[in-house]
């Protein structure tokens, strides 16, 4: 991807980013398929507390649907999802409490367009947490302060730039007060020059604590803050490793030649 | 005159004013009118049939038209006669309504009018209020003014409504329950549970599939036979039922066309942020979707009033079937022409209200740049 992004131009982590044995997410022995197609199969990923997690693959890998399954934006059909100690059933209750632990950050924003950018932070707050609207509007001012750009409050996401729009998405998942965040694809619809704008607000995340998944083909990411890169393909799961040794010492060679690929210009 | 060409080093050139062929009152009349050979004769054609169409409307309409007058021998002149119009404005304005009631319809009228005000003055903070009065005080209000027979005052027999009131009564009650009723179907229509799905899909094909002639005609003639012996509904309210499920049916179907156009993401994204099915789609979805099938939506009313002219069929007497009763009056045979010309002038303001409203509502709700 944009090589031109190198680590060493993205904010260097501050202070040490700490993993704790607390179990966050369980997936064991899933599947998925979408009638006949088999897109997830035999998935086991364990992710505790603290852990970031870059996952990339070839597209129609699987890596979406992957971390979709995990809020239940798609559904599983074979296996055991547990997160935050809660079972992914079709229970609604419980697709509901993880929804609300979870948080989600998309390709393509899906900021709501006929509410403000305050509205559309203070929205889930207000409905979800039935927090009164001043204490939601605060909380809202507070984020959208830590993505930058609180003087964008009372536009519509309509009259905002990507990247602008990106972080506004980000900010309205984090006020959610979420304990997971994934993100699917964050910058893969973006100019070139609001990418960092984005990845600066995510590495601030990652320094913070926040546990997250990311599907994400901006490798100088990975090397700075990922603690585990996982490589998909198939629906499988191929290898996964630590950075370092990921990018330097590949072990299968569909990762070489995927590495080799998306590396090479 | 020599075309001074300027020069500028890059980054610094300014803004220069547009030609005067492109703004202006030339610049327009260049544009639409006389842009090219082809152009220039639809012009000249077309103000050639402005001229031969325009005037004798208006002197029909206007110039030799009678205005004054009690009887029909003083319509003597070539025009139209409008004292036709106003000896009988009263019946074509209520039907058969009792002159000496009419002050309350008037007076449910005001209230409607005044209650509009306050939602177009822009920053008027208790507009939900308005809306709440709106949708379940007012009705009871306009019943109990209409009808009758409890505080107080005279009781009217719906036989005796008829007029432009009768097809505002209609047109209004249809409007006003066809929207919930339709989105309610929209959403069964597109919902996961299969029962629900088909129930919907069933009711909107039924009701869609056939004539709303058909609908008044079983509303009136089939309906009461299935009753049982001593049961008694109303002819005007079985009417209303009628036009409201019909209207319901078609509403249902815009609004689908609306749902169906909200990105998959919009969904995604409301349920990532953990809200449920119904705040999901009243907060999310549905605002978006009823914002983009607007012009479908008042469509569809525009059609509905229109077709309550249709309820003449059932011996109800709405604004036109008011028109062609008058019409057949001994006394005033012959000015038909009349009559229809103000029954179509008078649809016309109201259909052509809702579409600027609309327009407007349109404007309003625009937050794409």
């Amino acid at each position: 991807m944009s090589e031109e992004l190198s680590a060493e131009s993205l904010a260097q982590p501050t202070r040490e980013m700490t993993v704790s044995d607390e179990v966050m997410i369980q997936m064991i022995d899933v599947h998925k398929w979408y009638g006949q197609f088999h897109v997830l199969k035999d998935i086991n990923l364990t992710v505790n507390k603290g852990e970031r997690i870059v996952i990339c693959g070839p597209s129609g890998s699987g890596k979406s649907t992957l971390i979709r399954c995990l809020n239940r934006l798609e559904e599983h059909q074979k296996g055991q999802i547990v997160v935050e100690g809660t079972e992914l059933t079709n229970d609604l209750k419980h697709i509901e409490q993880i929804r609300r632990e979870v948080g989600m950050v998309f390709q393509h924003f899906n900021l709501f367009p006929h509410l403000s950018v305050l509205e559309n932070l203070a929205l889930a707050p207000i409905w979800v947490r039935k927090l009164p609207r001043a204490e939601a509007e605060d909380i809202a001012m507070q984020y959208l302060e830590r993505v930058k750009i609180p003087e964008q409050a009372k536009k519509y996401p309509g009259q905002l730039s990507g990247g602008q729009q990106q972080r506004v998405a980000i900010a309205r998942s984090l006020c959610m007060s979420p304990k997971i965040m994934l993100f699917d694809e964050p910058t893969s619809a973006l100019d070139p020059e609001m990418i960092k704008e984005v990845l600066d607000v995510m590495i601030e995340l990652a320094q913070e604590g926040m546990t997250m998944i990311c599907v994400t083909h901006e490798m100088g990411f990975a090397k700075t803050v990922a603690n585990r890169v996982i490589f998909m393909d198939g629906g499988e799961i191929i290898e996964q490793n630590e950075p370092h040794e990921f990018f330097e010492n590949a072990q299968h060679e569909r990762t070489k030649l995927f590495l080799s690929q998306i590396l090479a210009h | 005159m020599s075309e001074q060409i300027a020069h500028y080093s890059p980054g610094t050139h300014p803004d220069m004013p547009a030609p005067a062929s492109i703004v202006g009152l030339r610049g327009w009349l260049q544009q639409n009118l006389l842009s090219s050979p082809l152009n220039i004769g639809l012009t000249i054609i077309s103000l050639y049939l402005v001229y031969i169409i325009v005037p004798p409307i208006l002197s029909w309409g206007f110039i030799d038209a009678d205005w004054r007058g009690e009887t029909r021998e003083d319509c003597d002149r070539v025009g139209a006669c409008w004292v036709y119009i106003r000896i009988w404005f009263k019946q074509l304005m209520y039907g058969r309504y009792p002159v000496t009631e009419l002050w309350r319809i008037n007076t449910a009228y005001i209230v409607l009018i005044l209650a509009f005000i306050p939602l177009f003055i822009p920053g008027f903070r208790y507009k939900h209020w308005i809306g709440v009065f709106l949708l379940f005080v007012y009705p009871v209000f306009a019943f109990v003014m209409f009808h009758g027979d409890t505080a107080g005052l005279e009781i009217v027999e719906t036989p005796l409504w008829g007029g432009l009131f009768l097809t505002l009564v209609i047109a209004v009650t249809g409007i006003v329950a066809s929207l919930p009723i339709g989105i309610v179907l929209a959403l069964g229509r597109r919902s996961n549970m299969p029962v629900v799905r088909a129930l919907c899909v069933a009711f909107i094909e039924l009701w869609r599939g056939v004539p709303l002639i058909t609908v008044l005609f079983m509303s009136s003639v089939m309906f009461p036979l299935f009753m049982p012996e001593g049961m008694h509904f109303d002819k005007l309210i079985r009417a209303l039922v009628g036009v409201m499920l019909f209207s319901a049916a078609y509403m249902a179907e815009v609004v689908r066309g609306g749902l169906q156009a909200i990105p998959k993401g919009q969904f995604e994204a409301a349920q990532a942020v953990g809200l449920s099915y119904w705040k999901l789609m009243g907060l999310i979805i549905l605002p978006q979707a009823l914002k983009i099938v607007i012009p479908g939506i008042v469509n569809t009313f525009i059609g509905l009033f229109k077709d309550t002219t249709l309820v003449l069929i059932i011996g109800l007497f709405d604004f036109l079937g008011m028109a062609q009763a008058v019409a057949t009056n001994p006394d005033w045979l012959g000015f038909y022409v009349e009559g229809y010309v103000f029954v179509a002038c008078g649809f016309w303001i109201f259909c052509f209200s809702m579409s600027r409203y609309s327009q407007h509502l349109e404007r309003k709700l625009h937050t794409g740049h």
